[in-house]
């Protein structure tokens, strides 16, 4: 069963199929795996939407199905799999990540202490924040 | 590193996040060792590396109240002194110490300026700074950091073969990136990728810092 990595979820995707570079799965795993819905209007995250079908791509859409690496890759981001097509990294474009950067709001992210407790940029709003990288390596 | 500057200035609107590029379990010992008060995230992925085009540790961000950032990605106030100290013995001359501390508290410093001061410090950059001096990525960058991913996900997983092979595309895609070589590489005993190969990467930068120098 393949599995899609895309911002920080794993999702294993039991409607998935891989025909050459492509990997179809159901509407409900698209939404799942992506956050991205298909709507009558097309593609859909939050207010953003894109048409579902362009003159420069391959169809995204068939027998009920969607290409999802069609769409990743028709949306300008890099996608990547291992040899045997069983897992799908989705990553974010270097235009998307350097818009974010020149917009010079931080970044937010949401990430987990040793002991699983979450906190995200978003929660501090209102200090400074030292923002601080480090490894054991 | 930061524990004393978070616990004397915690009341002034300030705190520190750190977010370790590794594994929980590498990070575990570290983490524990200190016992810090303020987050303590662990980013096994390298998320944070990717959102804020980050190449190496320790860098730092600093954001402000309103979460804008007033200073973007940079060197934490680490030296390249260790480039030049004994190999052998892990000693440094003590110029070569005196440097390292030096530049590590001229940033603190900084740091504390910025908290007594605010806007008014003289190290908060202005927006058209802060673009001008952010390190923006380009598409080798994003797909290392896709290839980064899946290898990640590989080597937890499934697959550490294959996880291999993933990790030295991200490098050579993203060949500045120490983070990405370094998680991906040979570990010694103490948890250090300090072996042969690390310093031969060293030692071909040459002329080029491994800790670019801070502007500060």
């Amino acid at each position: 069963m393949p599995t899609v990595l895309c911002d920080q979820s794993e999702t294993a995707c039991s409607s998935g199929h891989v025909d050459d570079d492509n990997l179809w799965v159901s509407a409900a795993e698209l939404t799942a795996a992506t956050g991205w819905s298909l709507k009558p209007e097309g593609f859909c995250k939050g207010e953003i939407c894109v048409a579902a079908t362009s003159a420069n791509t391959a169809p995204l859409i068939q027998d009920n199905r969607i290409n999802v690496s069609g769409f990743w890759r028709h949306l300008g981001h890099p996608v990547v799999h291992d040899d045997t097509s069983t897992v799908w990294a989705l990553g974010a474009s270097a235009r998307d990540r350097a818009s974010a950067l020149q917009s010079t709001e931080a970044p937010d992210f949401s990430l987990p202490d040793l002991s699983g407790q979450m906190t995200s940029l978003t929660e501090l709003h209102g200090k400074k924040v030292l923002l601080a990288t480090w490894a054991s390596w | 590193m930061w524990q004393a500057l978070y616990a004397e200035n915690q009341d002034h609107n300030f705190t520190v996040v750190t977010v370790a590029m590794d594994s929980p379990e590498a990070a575990r010992p570290w983490v524990e060792a200190v016992n810090p008060s303020y987050p303590c995230l662990i980013d096994r992925d390298h998320c944070v590396a990717e959102l804020y085009n980050m190449v190496n540790v320790p860098q730092a961000v600093w954001i402000d109240e309103a979460g804008l950032i007033v200073r973007p990605p940079e060197n934490a106030g680490s030296s390249d002194a260790f480039r030049f100290m004994d190999r052998e013995t892990k000693q440094m001359t003590p110029e070569q110490v005196a440097e390292r501390e030096s530049m590590k508290s001229n940033y603190v410093n900084a740091v504390r300026d910025w908290i007594a001061k605010g806007s008014e410090s003289e190290h908060v950059l202005e927006a058209s700074m802060v673009r001008s001096r952010v390190r923006l990525p380009n598409d080798n960058i994003a797909l290392a950091h896709a290839h980064f991913r899946l290898a990640r996900y590989l080597r937890r997983e499934s697959d550490p073969g294959q996880a291999a092979v993933h990790f030295s595309k991200a490098s050579e895609l993203h060949p500045d990136s120490w983070n990405i070589w370094r998680q991906a590489a040979e570990k010694d005993a103490t948890g250090l990728a300090v072996g042969p190969e690390f310093w031969a990467r060293v030692d071909a930068l040459a002329n080029r810092p491994y800790h670019l120098p801070v502007d500060i």
